[in-house]
């Protein structure tokens, strides 16, 4: 008698949620606040994909939440679950670990789930993964910096926030410069940070007499670490490597400034790709399952223009 | 004092009580020195002396508010939202002004009347509405750093270029090769020193946080005394933030992370009672010098692991107040 209640009340229940969800589907989007840089512009682009494809898409509705931490993200998704009601989650993990039990809650309730950039620390609990490519990241840097300094040089390293990210595109680095001569002289955690890359980069010129490139692998420390070679009066560094594609920068490398002869992308717009996907997944029968990589591409002189967007804050 | 020469172990504890910051400076600039010859070079202690200018200016007025009783957690998200509202001043009249010595003082009014008024509204709400300092305070962070972050949308909001080479030399020039921060910080600290020695006010606000009814008895204002210094550390956060823009000429949501706890930690290095009742504002100066020397000398060494560099800082922040802990304030 008992079960023949709850296939009832379920089969009520599947009766029900697709004529509701016929109504308006709710789309979840949960990321890490702006709070450097690249976070910024990646909120840009959320908000920017939010209201375009509410336009577009009458019957989506998006709930937009960025979270200053790992908890606070824990607690946002949790929030829309239980509040919300959302057949999808878009979701930037503050960090890995933390966020996997929450977001595997999300997937168990039958909503779509769509990670982006950072992986989860469980395979196989998100639907669609769009993520950026750090260790191709390290690598296309790195085999420009072999390509601009064929004899080889002295060079310093500046490393991000001590993350997975950080080591994956450090690794990549390392492995495209070995035997090419390129020796590293340091490396330190300029934390993503201009003021603290600025710091760093004026210690490391009173530590070394001579130094030929640096490899800043971030814009914002790239901004950093030029302030510094600027004021120390410095001429023996030839040039210096950010990364990410801030559009200052960007538009650097466009007009021909030779000490940031190159950018290397990592595009914050990678949240608009998910955003979008995952919309066209809800609406449409086009497949968007799987993993989409979003790769890292060198930016010179040359293609730079098609590199720079004018209204983006990053 | 007197207490201190009956015996002779009191006598020696005193002495580290004194000492203790000194020590620790001398011991951290003679290992500098062994593992790097560039070490004592002009350049590198030039660099040192004017990046610690921000942190110190600014704790030379929390030795004050630490004084007194009181804490300010909100200067870091201060000096971040201050630096992006003179950003903004500057880039908004540069049309109309044009680039040049004008505009900067406009951004450095625009500076200090900010810092002025941030530092009475913490001023206000601790006193006429009795509030927690530390509660104040956290909101006031809270919405400093939101309000940056949301002037900036989120990314970096950046002096025009046009204006930067303007306003460059306020960090990177000087008199004599002695750069403005070093000048600024050493008139700050000076003046610091006497107002805290010499003048009612250093002594009020000493009586305030050592016992605020006995003060009041005394015929001291005390919330005045506590306005003042709110007041005061706002517009030090304000003068921080003028040489602080120059520098890199743009201001964002990580401008000024943790100045607020490395600003506190220098002020207890240097010997200021956390609880309140006495502060040394020279033993400030030399906190803040001990921070930024341990970070310097391991930027200059190799031998340590980057990841280690907070747990270095926390050991030495500890030694340096374990030498001068007051045995006699126990039970």
């Amino acid at each position: 008698m008992k079960f023949t209640t709850v296939t009832a009340a379920a089969m009520v229940a599947a009766l029900a949620a697709p004529a509701w969800a016929q109504d308006t589907k709710v789309i979840g989007v949960s990321i890490p606040a702006a709070t450097h840089g690249w976070a910024g512009g990646m909120n840009f682009h959320a908000q920017e994909a939010v209201d375009r494809l509410e336009e577009v898409y009458p019957g989506l509705d998006f709930v937009l939440a960025t979270a200053s931490d790992a908890a606070k993200q824990v607690d946002d998704i949790e929030d829309m679950l239980a509040t919300r009601n959302i057949s999808a989650l878009v979701v930037l993990p503050f960090e890995s670990e933390p966020l996997t039990g929450p977001v595997q809650a999300v997937a168990e309730s039958g909503a779509w789930v769509t990670v982006v950039d950072r992986g989860l620390a469980v395979e196989g609990i998100e639907d669609l993964y769009v993520a950026g490519d750090n260790s191709g990241f390290g690598t296309v840097s790195g085999e420009f910096m072999v390509s601009a300094m064929p004899e080889g040089g002295d060079i310093v390293v500046f490393r991000g926030i001590p993350t997975t990210i950080d080591n994956e595109r450090v690794a990549g680095f390392e492995a495209a410069i070995e035997g090419s001569g390129i020796n590293v002289l340091a490396m330190e955690h300029g934390n993503w940070n201009r003021d603290d890359s600025f710091t760093v980069m004026e210690d490391f010129l009173s530590k070394y007499d001579k130094i030929d490139a640096v490899w800043a692998s971030d814009d914002d420390m790239a901004i950093g670490v030029l302030a510094a070679i600027e004021a120390a009066g410095r001429d023996d560094i030839q040039f210096v490597l950010g990364g990410a594609g801030m559009k200052e920068m960007i538009a650097r490398t466009r007009d021909g400034d030779a000490m940031i002869p190159a950018n290397v992308t990592y595009p914050p717009a990678m949240i608009a790709t998910a955003i979008e996907m995952t919309a066209v997944g809800l609406t449409s029968t086009a497949p968007v399952s799987g993993t989409f990589v979003i790769g890292s591409v060198l930016v010179t002189q040359e293609n730079a223009a098609e590199f720079y967007y004018a209204d983006s804050p990053f | 004092m007197a207490m201190a020469q009956m015996t002779q172990t009191a006598k020696i504890s005193v002495d580290l009580k004194v000492l203790g910051p000194i020590l620790a400076l001398v011991a951290l600039i003679i290992v500098g020195a062994l593992l790097n010859g560039n070490f004592l070079s002009a350049g590198n202690i030039s660099n040192v002396l004017s990046r610690s200018a921000f942190i110190g200016i600014i704790a030379v007025g929390m030795t004050f508010v630490i004084t007194s009783g009181g804490l300010d957690l909100s200067v870091g998200s201060m000096a971040a939202f201050i630096a992006g509202l003179m950003i903004l001043v500057m880039n908004g009249l540069l049309p109309s002004m044009g680039a040049g010595w004008p505009l900067v003082m406009v951004g450095m009014v625009t500076a200090i009347v900010a810092g002025t008024a941030a530092g009475f509204i913490n001023g206000f709400l601790i006193t006429n509405m009795r509030i927690e300092a530390f509660i104040v305070t956290l909101g006031t962070m809270g919405i400093y750093r939101s309000l940056v972050t949301w002037l900036a949308d989120g990314g970096t909001l950046s002096l025009d270029f046009g204006m930067r080479s303007v306003i460059r030399p306020i960090y990177f020039d000087g008199i004599l090769g002695v750069s403005w921060p070093i000048l600024v910080f050493a008139l700050v600290a000076i003046c610091g020193e006497v107002v805290m020695r010499r003048a009612a006010f250093g002594r009020h606000a000493a009586a305030v946080g050592s016992n605020d009814q006995v003060a009041r008895y005394s015929s001291v204002n005390v919330n005045r005394v506590r306005m003042m210094t709110y007041v005061m550390l706002g517009v030090l956060v304000g003068i921080a933030t003028i040489m602080y823009v120059p520098r890199l000429g743009s201001a964002s949501p990580s401008t000024g992370v943790l100045w607020e706890l490395e600003a506190i930690a220098a002020v207890i290095i240097g010997g200021t009672m956390l609880k309140g009742g006495f502060g040394r504002v020279w033993g400030t100066v030399i906190g803040v010098l001990i921070l930024s020397l341990i970070d310097n000398i391991l930027n200059l060494t190799d031998g340590v692991s980057p990841y280690l560099n907070g747990a270095i800082q926390g050991v030495i922040i500890i030694l340096a107040v374990i030498l001068q802990r007051d045995k006699k304030a126990e039970g």
